[in-house]
């Protein structure tokens, strides 16, 4: 082999493993996403049932049913509308009425939403992100509850 | 009093960082032994005076001072007291506090293991080690001071964050640090060499201990973090692709790659400016990770601190360094004699190829991860990238690389031999079909593809055996004298092959757990049993118990094989009385040498029943232990006579230091 020939060899190598990864990473991009929605969002940004997506908002007070077959029922509001979610298993630690909440799953045909996951990351101070800016976004959100005491 | 002698020690290192990032530099450019003999000295003590700092800080952690701030928020006085150490770097300021002092402590390293440094290159890379310290001691004292003092000092501290109280997350911290850290000491070794123009074999092996080093910390360290989540959260998953994980991936990638790539140099001299180039990326990722982890831009567990002065700073830093070092890179990488080309099929090429898909694939984790930032700052939306994702993208680019590696130690130098290579290797893969028949035979359910992945996993573990094997010509001659020869061999042979062995180990863990785990999710009433991969579960009720911050409702789990009890497991639901805040405790019963049993107790429900979250794990443990075997390949590969070439001897360096303190 020529200098030339490896040189090429190798550019040639380089070139392929970096085009498949462009690849794989636009066709991730384009269908390997999910996007987060507030309850109002739903209607207004035409989200059909059978894409999943990411549901965030409050959990309503009375809201949690859990029936023997360990299936839970609640509702997610934001302060302009509600939905009902479904969710089969164990709640996180930190899944409590009037708390924020993100969980992820599908639109079902009657307009209620099957949750595969429910995520509570946050701790007790501190709202999951996105439903804290979409809670600022309507004008529901007091800062007061999430500070902790500063210093004087 | 010791609070604010801590405080001042901090600024007294900012000082004398100050002075060590400027004299050695023009020292070294003007050639003035005296000038750059100055970094040695100013990296020991800037380090007594940060380490002074650190210690002060755990002092009023262990006192439970609440005249301090960062004392009241993040400690309790009933909390055991490794919590309260651990609680030092649980929170914004005292980590950040931690990752100085450990940066400090390689910048000591340095001074003292490099005596025999050419001394410009010694003096400037103590110097490069002092702007990232200078930066990050500002940080400190100007954003995230830790020494903080309250006027009205409250009776009892706001307790850490439970999910906190953990041991293994008071481990993890520091070694996930010592690896970060331990990055910017190759990337000092990079930035001397663009300033100096130069650069040969010699730096790559220089290079190489310290780069090993901050790998080993950095394997166990996203190890540890991914063993608490397993335990902790109760999810039973160990790896989410959560931005944070990612965070401390990504460097992992490079500083794998890196590793890599010096050896590359160190042997032939070639790809001089793509381990440059590897080194400055490596502490770049770092630095990102560290930014995306502190400025709170993420929504995370580890974002403790939402203060968009903090984030503004870190990210001025990474600007800074990052874009700083880049241009440096463009600007003199030239200067840098090239190596010559090789033949596409060498280990030359091979470790090209791997540097390729180890990049490669780290790109797809650094999109996955900015995206969403980039799309929020763009156009407002909201979206996760997730599993999904990373499974399309990190998976294809790195299966390759996993199919091809054994293949790599057994090239030769400059021209390999596919068909000697196919000789030496062709048992190793009859075994690896043999395990995916195996495989196929003993599991029935699960995805048609996984027995292949078991098979990956032992032609990776079998490859990785073969190499010494053979290089001791076993088969080929008498028994004692391949032995004779095996243990002749370098230690960094075995040290490759352990790391090499880890990773087949890690794949087959990935692959048992993912492909034949079982989950069961139901609501269980005292008394009644379960089946669980082959197992009988009973649940018998659950009891009340206090601990020393906080109140557990204990479940009774009992496990039978057969009608025989094997295991009495507990797992609770943990709430810590200062914060209010529940935690799950999981049981956790091995069974086998590596499968697991893992029981998290959800909690009571109306019926009198209470709801359960079951798995059955095989071969669970192999994900972590095969991290560990890879980090003692890299320990074994550190111990290496030939790595230490130059290095002082141990009695010199105990002096040194002596006289130092």
């Amino acid at each position: 082999m020529t200098r030339k020939q490896r040189r090429l060899t190798l550019i040639g190598v380089a070139g392929t493993v970096l085009l498949a990864a462009v690849g794989l990473v636009l066709f991730a991009l384009s269908g390997k996403i999910t996007l987060f929605v507030t309850p109002a969002d739903i209607a207004a940004k035409n989200i059909g049932p059978g894409q999943q997506i990411r549901l965030g908002g409050l959990v309503k007070v009375g809201s949690v049913v859990k029936s023997d077959g360990a299936a839970v029922r609640f509702e997610i509001e934001d302060t302009v509308k509600t939905i009902k979610v479904t969710y089969a298993g164990v709640l996180p630690d930190l899944f409590r009425e009037g708390q924020g909440v993100v969980t992820e799953g599908k639109l079902t045909a009657d307009g209620g939403f099957v949750a595969d996951t429910v995520l509570a990351k946050h701790d007790e101070t501190y709202m999951p992100k996105e439903v804290a800016d979409s809670l600022k976004a309507q004008g529901h959100w007091n800062p007061a509850d999430a500070n902790k005491p500063k210093p004087q | 009093m010791i609070v604010e002698i801590g405080h001042y020690a901090l600024i007294l290192s900012l000082v004398l960082a100050l002075v060590q990032s400027v004299v050695p530099v023009v020292g070294a450019a003007r050639r003035d032994p005296r000038l750059m003999a100055v970094a040695g000295p100013t990296a020991l003590f800037q380090f007594l005076f940060v380490g002074l700092a650190f210690a002060a800080l755990t002092w009023a952690y262990v006192v439970s001072d609440f005249s301090v701030y960062n004392v009241v928020a993040n400690s309790h006085s009933q909390k055991p007291l490794i919590f309260k150490i651990s609680g030092v770097w649980g929170n914004h300021e005292g980590s950040m506090l931690l990752w100085v002092t450990i940066l400090a402590l390689f910048g000591a390293l340095v001074a003292l293991f490099s005596r025999n440094l050419p001394p410009t290159l010694r003096a400037n890379v103590l110097a490069v080690q002092a702007w990232v310290g200078v930066a990050f001691l500002t940080f400190i004292l100007l954003t995230s001071n830790p020494f903080e003092r309250l006027d009205k000092p409250p009776f009892e501290g706001q307790d850490l964050n439970p999910i906190l109280q953990d041991v293994g997350l008071a481990i993890h911290p520091p070694l996930l640090y010592l690896g970060y850290v331990g990055c910017s000491v190759a990337f000092a070794f990079a930035v001397a060499a663009l300033i100096e123009g130069r650069i040969d074999a010699a730096w790559a092996r220089w290079v190489r201990p310290w780069t090993l080093g901050a790998w080993i910390f950095l394997t166990l360290g996203i190890a540890m973090g991914s063993y608490w989540a397993y335990y902790e959260l109760g999810w039973g998953g160990w790896w989410f692709w959560d931005p944070v994980e990612n965070a401390s991936l990504m460097p992992w990638l490079v500083a794998t790659a890196l590793l890599h790539s010096a050896i590359v140099m160190e042997k032939r001299e070639a790809l001089k400016v793509w381990t440059v180039l590897m080194a400055i990326l490596a502490f770049a990722l770092s630095l990102l990770g560290t930014f995306l982890v502190r400025s709170g831009v993420l929504t995370s567990v580890h974002a403790f601190a939402t203060d968009p002065a903090r984030g503004v700073f870190i990210l001025g830093i990474l600007t800074l360094f990052v874009g700083g070092s880049l241009a440096l890179y463009a600007a003199r990488a030239s200067l840098l004699t090239q190596g010559g080309i090789f033949a596409p099929i060498s280990r030359e090429g091979a470790l090209v190829l791997n540097n390729l898909f180890l990049t490669a694939a780290c790109a797809a984790v650094l999109i996955g991860t900015l995206y969403p930032l980039l799309v929020e700052a763009t156009t407002g939306g909201k979206i996760s990238v997730g599993e999904p994702f990373f499974n399309l993208t990190f998976g294809p680019l790195v299966l390759p690389l996993l199919l091809l590696l054994p293949l790599g130690p057994f090239l030769a130098w400059k021209r390999g031999d596919v068909l000697a290579v196919a000789q030496r290797l062709w048992l190793a893969f009859a075994l690896a079909i043999v395990a995916v028949a195996v495989a196929f035979y003993l599991k029935h359910g699960g995805p048609v593809l996984a027995p292949f992945g078991a098979g990956l996993a032992a032609w990776i573990m079998l490859g990785a055996i073969a190499e010494p094997m053979t290089r001791a010509k076993f088969g080929k001659e008498p028994l004692a004298t391949s032995a004779r020869r095996l243990f002749g061999l370098p230690r960094s042979t075995f040290g490759t092959a352990l790391a090499h062995f880890g990773v087949g180990m890690m794949v087959l863990g990935i692959v048992s757990e993912g492909a034949w785990k079982v989950e069961r999710i139901l609501v269980m009433k005292p008394g009644e049993t379960v089946e669980l991969g082959g197992y009988g579960v009973t649940f018998e009720g659950t009891v009340p118990r206090k601990g020393p911050n906080y109140q557990d409702q204990v479940g009774k789990f009992v496990v039978s094989d057969g009608g025989t009890v094997v295991a009495r497991l507990e797992s609770a639901k943990r709430l810590f009385t200062a914060r209010q805040m529940p935690t799950s405790e999981v049981a956790l019963e091995t069974r086998g040498l590596f499968s697991q049993i893992y029981i998290a107790l959800g909690e009571a429900q109306d019926s009198g029943g209470w709801s359960v979250r079951m798995y059955w794990k095989p071969l669970v443990l192999l994900i972590w232990l095969g991290a560990l075997v890879m980090s003692i390949g890299g320990f074994v590969s550190l111990s290496d006579r030939r790595l230490r070439v130059g290095a002082p001897k141990p009695a010199r360096a105990a002096a040194a230091l002596a006289a130092a303190e």
